[in-house]
């Protein structure tokens, strides 16, 4: 992909109308990104974008944020990280300023609190169409530990609300430990 | 120096809030309302409010919010960079390293261990949101009365459309803020 400044404008607002939109903030942006950069562009590949999130999961700060520099960082090196953090942290900053200003009008605004309803529904949409995509991904590979671990990681997180970074660092540990084990056993990767 | 203060104190919220979302809530509130008393408690719940209501990271939005009001747009400006700085050094790191050494079996394997796990948290987060909006923050109940119905129908309508035509996830919850609007003024909830 040719980086002009055609495709820099592109990754600008892409990132700009994704933060835009990332109601409930953490998670909600993950989807979003995917859905616009593996999926519609092809810049990024699935595997990949599972990868960054973890990652972006893991480091401190807001996950929107990481997961914009590690996506710009991925297609254009540090200006590709400057445009997507920019383009992230644009869009909040702008609302919240205009907010300040008139907060009181804003917080008891029936009509605003009814918009937001709704669009929290459609939000829980565009997570759950996502998830149905990955996790059938995951069960098409047909492999016991990945399985496991994904349905492991659900009750863990949704049922008995565990630390989302204790159940990264556990299925880290589980990851390693699968593939040392296999190469002790002479099969390469896990 | 107010700047550098701002700066400073959004510094520590962004390098401490590890986990993100609602994990730099106590983070905030100890930097902002006890130590430097730029908001009231009052002030910072109702932030709390609005940034649920707003799109963008909970901090980021507190760093514009106090920023604007302690020290006008540079400190909003000063306070968002100061939020993100950390971010950015120890996640280009972390990037850089991904890069460097992703194709290595050992962390292939860690990877290949963490990629359904994300699957399963982002499933986790999304059922959390559906929850909140199908019973509008009240407790789950099995009471047909309890459940928002408008909500339930935006899901699974929002939901179709999304599977069936590919619809772009903005539309579709534009769509539903808009269709929300009318349905919930007409039943006059």
């Amino acid at each position: 992909m040719k980086k002009d400044f055609a495709f820099y404008r592109k990754l600008f607002t892409s990132t700009f109308s994704l933060s835009a939109f990332t109601f409930g903030g953490g998670y909600v942006i993950i989807p979003l990104m995917r859905k616009k950069f593996v999926e519609q562009y092809h810049w990024i590949e699935e595997e990949e974008m599972l990868d960054l999130t973890a990652i972006a999961q893991s480091a401190p700060g807001a996950i929107a944020v990481n997961a914009s520099i590690l996506i710009g960082y991925r297609l254009a090196g540090l200006v590709g990280a400057m445009v997507t953090v920019v383009g992230t942290v644009l869009p909040p900053l702008i609302i919240l300023s205009l907010i300040s200003l008139a907060y009181t009008a804003f917080q008891s605004s029936l009509i605003v609190k009814l918009v937001l309803r709704g669009m929290q529904a459609g939000v829980a949409a565009v997570i759950a169409d996502v998830t149905l995509s990955m996790g059938w991904d995951v069960l098409k590979g047909k492999k016991w530990l990945p399985i496991l671990i994904m349905f492991a990681s659900f009750l863990a997180a949704a049922v008995f609300h565990v630390n989302v970074m204790v159940i990264i660092l556990i299925c880290a540990v589980i990851g390693l430990l699968a593939t040392l084990h296999d190469e002790r056993n002479g099969k390469a990767g896990a | 120096m107010i700047y550098l203060e701002l700066f400073w104190s959004f510094f520590q919220i962004g390098l401490f809030s590890v986990g993100g979302g609602y994990a730099a809530m106590p983070i905030i509130e100890h930097q902002v309302v006890e130590l430097h008393s730029w908001m009231t408690m009052q002030e910072f719940v109702d932030i709390i409010t609005i940034s649920q209501m707003t799109p963008g990271p909970i901090a980021v939005n507190s760093a514009t919010f106090v920023g604007i009001q302690i020290a006008g747009l540079p400190g909003a400006i000063i306070a968002t960079l100061g939020c993100i700085f950390p971010s950015c050094i120890i996640v280009l790191t972390l990037a850089w390293v991904y890069s460097r050494y992703r194709n290595l079996s050992v962390v292939q394997g860690v990877l290949g261990g963490l990629r359904p796990a994300v699957v399963a948290m982002i499933a986790s987060a999304g059922l959390s949101i559906l929850v909140l909006s199908l019973w509008n923050g009240a407790a789950v109940s099995l009471n047909p009365a309890d459940l928002d119905w408008v909500s339930l129908l935006l899901f699974v309508g929002a939901l179709f459309a999304l599977r069936r035509w590919k619809l772009n996830p903005i539309y579709a919850m534009l769509a539903c803020g808009g269709i929300g609007l009318v349905l919930y003024l007409l039943i006059g909830a």
